[in-house]
């Protein structure tokens, strides 16, 4: 019986076929995807670049028709960051510890990380509108701490989740010798596991800041915004996401100018925490 | 080292090295695989015999940075070539893995995967041909009656067995099996063992294995590596018994492993 | 001292926990006024008048649904190619780089691919890509009405394809994740047999990771849903219900952030609450599912091995 297995066969042939032509779609694919990242990376460029001027920096959002900045808007967005991460790390590291270190038995580990997953991909607007119903809609007005709550919220799940995975990898061997030397359970996860997972751990904080640098939507009902320049985390505040909400959608020009001006802003700001959370990951690997 | 003239070689192996980066695996290696026999390869790990039998069909290909050079000819063809079409080689040359590696779907579909790639048949033309897969590698009573169930539901031993079975569905000229019974029980092992002997009536087989019991037991003809050298070939008898070389007589006997 | 720590890390650990709940009552607290009034019509109705104090989910809950499926039906398939590509065809060099440049993508903020959505994209879309679409789709017996009215560039199909940039990314990572779990003995007996690339791929590969690869997608469709910003440009903000995929919409992240701050009293308010918590409930159960699938992947490979 003549060989089926041969390049002669027509089934043969019609399979190479199909197999240059998906893997050729598949090659489309790619470059779709790295030309819509290059078309909108381009753009944001090209228009934020004539928005870049030292103006930005110092002047505040002006009303329309006039010239100004972003200064309320930088230091706004820093204000409630800075709080949030202050607020959020602290309890995500905890609870991540609790998770990774005490967590071995019982059910309240395994039903925080499930928990902790979902609010992770949780829509942020929703985180908004919880704080609004629970802090702003009782005090009656909107304050940056409203602001820096609901980052907090965005926060808190990231840290949690890469204090877990950090502090899981590191091996129980470490663990053993440090409490065979007769360290107390506490003075061994702060001295001897996160010091371990040190890395891991500030790699997932920038993380959380980069996420939460551009959210916008948690900011619409808590913070709200502010035209003028304000320190005062108890009144609205001005913060470049909404801004650049705001600007955008209006008719003016000088305002949308400034809108492309806070949005590369935040961009690079977003890739520079991501790229020095990547090399700090890169040059302290595991042990 | 070859020194035994085989007539009608179903594979020739020619001043073969084969390198994973810089590190050089086979060194110079040249030999002759009989057909329709049982060749072994033996030696201790990290020899190189894995390596070289995935030469055969070039598995190696599917990892850049791993490479060979020199000649093996099936059936007067070089299959090194740059011309040879490589997913046809590996059709005519089949392979069966250390661990059984039953795909994600039924017993039928294991089988009928590899002979659709090739032919177009009827259901009851390929009915036919699952089950004459099945009885050669003396599966078939076992799964006739729960050919739809996943391949994952049967112990390791038939897992291994329906493994084989994918591997003469298509009909390939030559059958590699690399430690096939490295996973398995010894019951398992020796049911296998039996298939390889009725197996060679029909097919030229390459067995790599660890275990020169083994090798002593299914082969005709054996090849002993060390460290990337082909030290010693011959019939299966002469290694075993009055083998040419020290080295080849001192790992026969134990002295290292 | 010991037990003090312990006790501290497994206060906070609750209080995580416990967020989930706390929302949820939150908002079904402060949504009584409209989940009473209204009840389960709130879902079908398509009316929203906040004057006439009328208020129905319908366009957004439409809205959601339908900007989320468009970015599925194109997200899955560029996801699966590009993970394909990735995992099989990339030579090595090139495999961090683009695993780096998908990464970027995900980072970018979804304020920014609303701004560009708004004026690069919708422009440029309702120039040349929409009366093309009008004309060759406007007239097909079942699909047609999709296609039907003005090109403006902003609307039901735009925010799909925006949403379906930004989620690519996602599930991109996953499937690549997954496939990379398939054991290489697996996919060297396929190619053993003499099959190709992509059969390996087809007929081993995606079956050995279809869990995962459906949490995969399930976690980008958890995303697809709640993204806000991305979808308030360019959906259009519109409270009528259309069949077009050219016209404009609404999505109840959009119609949050539009509305809110300028709600026309309580019932209002109650009524965007209310339409938070069902985002809230819907986003959940998904990404619930989502983690259930990816679970069950986990606890296999464990078996396997």
């Amino acid at each position: 019986m003549a060989s089926a297995i041969s390049s002669d066969n027509p089934i043969y042939r019609r399979r190479r076929v199909v197999n240059a032509v998906l893997l050729f779609v598949s090659s489309l694919t790619l470059a779709f995807g790295l030309f819509w990242l290059a078309w909108i990376l381009i753009t944001l460029f090209y228009e934020g670049f004539n928005a870049l001027r030292p103006s930005l920096f110092t002047l505040n959002t002006p009303p329309p028709g006039s010239d100004g900045g972003l200064l309320n808007a930088i230091v706004g967005s820093l204000m409630m960051a800075a709080m949030a991460t202050l607020i959020g790390t602290p309890i995500g590291m905890l609870a991540g510890t609790y998770l990774a270190e005490f967590g071995r038995r019982g059910w309240l580990a395994p039903a925080t990380r499930f928990i902790n997953d979902i609010l992770l991909s949780a829509p942020s607007i929703v985180i908004g509108l919880f704080i609004y119903s629970i802090y702003v809609a009782q005090v009656k007005h909107f304050t940056g701490w409203a602001g820096a709550l609901a980052l907090s919220l965005i926060v808190i799940p990231v840290v949690v989740r890469t204090t877990d995975d950090m502090l899981k990898l590191v091996p129980d061997s470490l663990r053993e010798a440090a409490v065979a030397l007769g360290a107390p359970a506490w003075k061994m996860i702060v001295f001897i596991s996160y010091r371990a997972a040190k890395a891991g751990i500030i790699t997932g904080v920038l993380l959380a800041v980069a996420r939460i640098s551009g959210e916008t939507a948690p900011l619409l009902f808590t913070a709200l915004n502010n035209q003028f320049f304000s320190l005062d985390m108890n009144a609205p505040m001005a913060n470049l996401p909404v801004v650049i909400f705001q600007f955008a959608m209006s008719p003016y020009p000088d305002w949308q100018r400034l809108a492309w001006g806070g949005a590369i802003l935040i961009t690079l700001a977003v890739l520079a925490l991501n790229i020095a959370a990547r090399v700090l990951f890169r040059r302290e690997p595991q042990q | 080292m070859s020194e035994v003239q085989i007539e009608n070689p179903k594979l020739t192996v020619t001043n073969l090295n084969f390198y994973y980066g810089k590190f050089q695996a086979i060194k110079n290696v040249s030999m002759q695989i009989a057909e329709k026999k049982v060749t072994a390869f033996i030696g201790p790990s990290g020899c190189g015999k894995s390596t070289l039998l995935r030469v055969f069909n070039r598995l190696y290909e599917l990892y850049p940075g791993q490479r060979a050079e020199g000649e093996i000819r099936l059936d007067g063809a070089n299959i090194l070539a740059k011309e040879q079409d490589i997913t046809l080689l590996r059709a005519k040359v089949g392979m069966v893995f250390q661990k059984p590696t039953p795909f994600p779907m039924s017993i039928y579909d294991n089988i009928a995967f590899g002979v659709k790639l090739y032919e177009s048949m009827s259901r009851g033309q390929m009915d036919e041909r699952v089950e004459w897969a099945l009885s050669k590698a003396a599966l078939w009573k076992e799964v006739k009656d729960k050919l739809n169930q996943s391949g994952a539901s049967l112990s390791g031993g038939q897992q291994q067995r329906l493994c084989i079975a994918r591997g003469i569905a298509i009909k390939p000229e030559v059958l590699l099996l690399d430690e096939p019974c490295s996973a398995l029980d010894p019951i398992s092992t020796s049911r296998i063992e039996e298939l390889i002997d009725e197996l060679k009536t029909d097919y030229t087989v390459v067995i790599v294995t660890h275990n020169m019991q083994q090798a002593a037991r299914v082969s005709d003809f054996t090849a002993y590596m060390y460290l990337g050298d082909l030290i010693e070939f011959g019939a299966t008898d002469t290694i075993f018994i009055k083998p040419k070389r020290k080295e080849t007589e001192d790992y026969i006997t134990g002295r290292f492993g | 001292m010991d037990a003090c720590f312990k006790n501290l890390t497994r206060f906070f650990a609750f209080f995580v926990f416990s967020i989930l709940a706390a929302i949820l009552i939150s908002l079904v607290y402060h949504s009584q006024l409209t989940l009473s009034k209204f009840g389960f019509e709130f879902l079908f109705v398509d009316e929203w008048d906040p004057v006439k104090e009328e208020f129905g989910a319908l366009v957004p809950i439409y809205g959601t649904l339908v900007s989320s499926a468009i970015a599925m039906i194109i997200g899955i398939p560029v996801s699966f190619g590009i993970a394909l590509f990735l995992t099989e065809l990339s030579p090595n060099w090139l495999k961090r780089p683009l695993g780096t440049a998908i990464e970027m993508l995900a980072a970018i903020p979804s304020i920014i691919y609303g701004m560009w959505g708004l004026f690069v994209f919708a422009p440029l879309f309702a120039q040349y890509v929409q009366p093309a679409l009008i004309k060759t789709f406007g007239a097909l017996p079942i699909f047609g009405p999709l296609f039907k009215g003005p090109s403006m560039g902003i609307g039901m199909l735009t925010a799909g394809i925006i949403l379906a940039v930004m989620v690519i990314p996602f599930i991109t990572a996953v499937m690549r994740d997954v496939f990379e779990l398939v054991p290489p003995m697996f996919k060297e007996s396929a190619y053993g047999l003499g099959a190709t690339t992509w059969e390996v791929v087809w007929h081993v590969v995606l079956p050995y990771t279809k869990i995962g690869v459906v949490g995969g997608i399930m976690l980008g469709l958890g995303r697809a849903l709640g993204e806000t910003m991305a979808v308030t440009f360019v959906i259009g903000n519109s409270h009528r219900l259309s069949a077009s995929l050219m016209a404009p919409g609404n999505s109840i992240a959009s119609s949050l952030a539009n509305e809110f701050t300028e709600a026309v009293g309580e019932l209002h308010s109650s009524a965007l609450i209310e339409l938070g918590l069902i985002l809230f409930l819907i986003t959940t159960i998904v990404l619930a599912l989502s983690k259930l699938l990816l679970m069950r992947l986990a606890l296999n490979e464990g078996k396997q091995t």
